[in-house]
């Protein structure tokens, strides 16, 4: 036994250098193979849809097989969701207004109350963070039939600023945890020097801490757009008048079809249309959105 | 002389505790705006629901108060419970699922390179478009005429004739985990990827060197080291899950048969289709409870000292 193992060890000692090399390779090229071909399938619903909407009117009631438009690059798909209500510019300005007044309420109500947490002490501060976190415990779908009646009561309802108070609301667990740790990655020195050249009060939030804090705050405006962006149940249940709907809403009534039949170039085209978007924020601000996604995972 | 030396002390401390007082306002000042809509758009409607689901609460004309009536009435409404029952069906399917594949997602791209990180950028491409246009995606897919499945099933042979995906409960099911799997596991792999990217490699050299096989470092090592990340990821996943509603409102529509009318499905459909507002509220209480009692279990796992071993 002893001999044998022995001897299997010279020959693999000896063996080693161009066989294990070799095998490496075989690895590496087995591991590229899979990566890429999950990669694909990843990507495919994508392409599909991106692509099937340039297709013909005649061409989208067939199966996309192949997706790409065979007679053609056409825009007529996004012509006919112009017919859907007012014009989609419209839909899409709803989706753009509720998605950037989001982020920027949720930019400036984090941004102060992580100041305030991480460097000021005031009666009841710690009850008032676990406060704020703790929203994120509880399911806000089991809340909306109260923000219904209290949105109707404070004249906010089928409103698209009542949609963004209640997604910024939303954000806040999220955002005011993210800013407060960055506020407290900043060293207290850089604040006691600026303080001795006589910054104060605004300028010193604004001028000095602002742009040391700027990574925490593209995080949390990117991920405020986003999820309002992408919000459905709210928006569907909030907005009840059509010329007030956002683009989620607006294509489940596209889809639901008109006179019975679907046009499913138009939803194609709107899917593009909502995802887009999306893509392109996270491709440009990618570094930030992960940044976002680990610091909940670490802590 | 004492009168002397007590009033040294005496001049700076208003001045030092005014401004203390001071401060401490403006740090309840700059918490404030924060306070204030966490107060109007949660506690104040969470408080509401509350008291809602003690009343018949009509969406016209006046609420009466009838006690605990709903929730007797819920504790014998079958459609309520097979809802849930649903819901708890879906979420072990789709958590099962979700992390499976996300962990070897995460196995493929916790290296380094740029081949490697241009997989997990396209892996993590479809979490960034919503659920409502992935789903809306999707039902298209699975249309029986314009889609991609059934005409692909069709043409490559595995299926005589265009099956309708959407018109049974199993293949209908199957479809939506698909999707929900395409569109989540890229959210999962990041949050397993960064527990892996902790791990020490000389711990997995150590263990190679000793002749552990993959499988074993794999259930030895990785496993017990990324605990926290993948208790994060199971909770995430599972509350996630439990509150499930675009994708089967929008690709099934509660359908075939009303098999999928989700926990979140039925509270909507209770109270802004029925307009049962008050029966809807009770609803919500009880999947309140419930998520909030998994949150509780989250936050014993998630604590350093983990659970009781």
């Amino acid at each position: 036994m002893n001999a044998v193992t022995f001897s299997d060890q010279a020959m693999a000692a000896s063996a080693a250098p161009t066989q294990r090399k070799g095998r490496l390779r075989y690895h590496t090229l087995i591991f590229h193979a899979t990566s890429v071909l999950v990669a694909l399938l990843f990507l495919a619903p994508l392409v599909w849809v991106v692509l099937s909407s340039f297709r013909s009117p005649a061409e989208s009631t067939q199966p996309p097989i192949p997706p790409w438009p065979m007679d053609g690059f056409s825009i007529s798909s996004y012509d006919r969701l112009e017919n859907f209500g007012q014009s989609v510019l419209h839909y899409s300005g709803n989706s753009l207004f509720v998605a950037v007044g989001t982020s920027m309420l949720t930019i400036v109500v984090s941004l102060l109350a992580g100041y305030g947490f991480s460097r000021y002490r005031f009666p009841l501060k710690g009850l008032a963070f676990v406060l704020i976190l703790s929203t994120m415990m509880i399911p806000f779908q089991s809340i909306l039939t109260p923000l219904f009646l209290l949105l109707a009561k404070m004249g906010l309802q089928n409103t698209l600023i009542g949609l963004v108070f209640i997604y910024t609301t939303l954000q806040l667990p999220f955002s005011v945890f993210m800013m407060r740790n960055a506020f407290d990655a900043v060293p207290k020195e850089i604040e006691e020097a600026a303080r001795m050249d006589g910054v104060k009060g605004w300028r010193m939030l604004v001028q000095v801490m602002g742009p040391l804090v700027l990574p925490g705050v593209v995080t949390v405006g990117l991920f405020a757009f986003l999820n309002a962006w992408n919000e459905f149940l709210a928006a569907l249940v909030l907005l009840t008048d059509q010329s007030k709907f956002t683009l989620p809403v607006l294509m489940t009534a596209v889809q639901h079809g008109r006179y019975g039949s679907v046009d499913w170039g138009a939803v194609q085209a709107g899917v593009t249309l909502m995802m887009i978007p999306c893509m392109i924020l996270f491709l440009i601000l990618q570094r930030s959105y992960i940044r976002g996604l680990t610091a909940g995972a670490v802590k | 002389m004492t009168d002397g030396l007590m009033a040294v002390p005496e001049t700076p401390m208003p001045t030092r505790r005014r401004r203390r007082r001071h401060s401490q306002w403006n740090g309840l000042l700059f918490v404030l705006p924060s306070l204030l809509l966490v107060t109007i758009f949660f506690i104040v409607p969470l408080g509401m629901a509350a008291w809602m689901s003690l009343h018949k609460w009509p969406l016209m004309g006046v609420p009466r108060w009838v006690g605990f009536d709903n929730y007797e009435r819920l504790l014998t409404d079958k459609s309520f419970w097979s809802s849930l029952w649903f819901t708890i069906e879906y979420t072990v399917v789709i958590t099962i699922g979700l992390l499976g594949v996300a962990m070897a997602l995460a196995l493929i791209v916790q290296g380094q390179g740029k081949a490697i990180s241009a997989y997990r950028t396209i892996y993590f491409l479809p979490v960034v478009t919503g659920f409502a246009s992935a789903a809306l995606l999707w039902v298209w897919l699975s249309n029986v005429d314009t889609g991609l499945f059934s005409p692909l099933a069709q043409d490559i042979g595995l299926t005589e004739g265009r099956v309708n995906i959407l018109a049974n409960f199993t293949p209908a099911f199957w479809s939506v985990i698909f999707m929900v799997i395409w569109k989540m596991a890229g959210f999962y792999m990041v949050i397993l990827m960064s527990g892996l990217q902790s791990i020490p490699t000389d711990y997995i050299e150590a263990a190679r060197i000793d002749g552990a096989k993959w499988s074993q470092r794999f259930r030895f090592i990785i496993m017990p080291l990324i605990r926290k990340p993948f208790a994060l990821a199971l909770i995430l996943c599972i509350s996630g899950s439990m509150l499930a509603f675009d994708q089967f409102y929008i690709i099934l529509s509660g359908g075939p048969r009303n098999q999928t009318v989700t926990a979140v499905y039925k509270i909507f459909n209770e109270s802004f289709i029925s307009f049962r507002l008050g029966y809807g509220a009770a609803l919500s209480m009880v999947l309140l409870v419930i998520l909030l009692a998994l949150s509780v279990i989250q936050l014993t796992f998630l604590s350093d000292k983990g659970p009781k071993k």
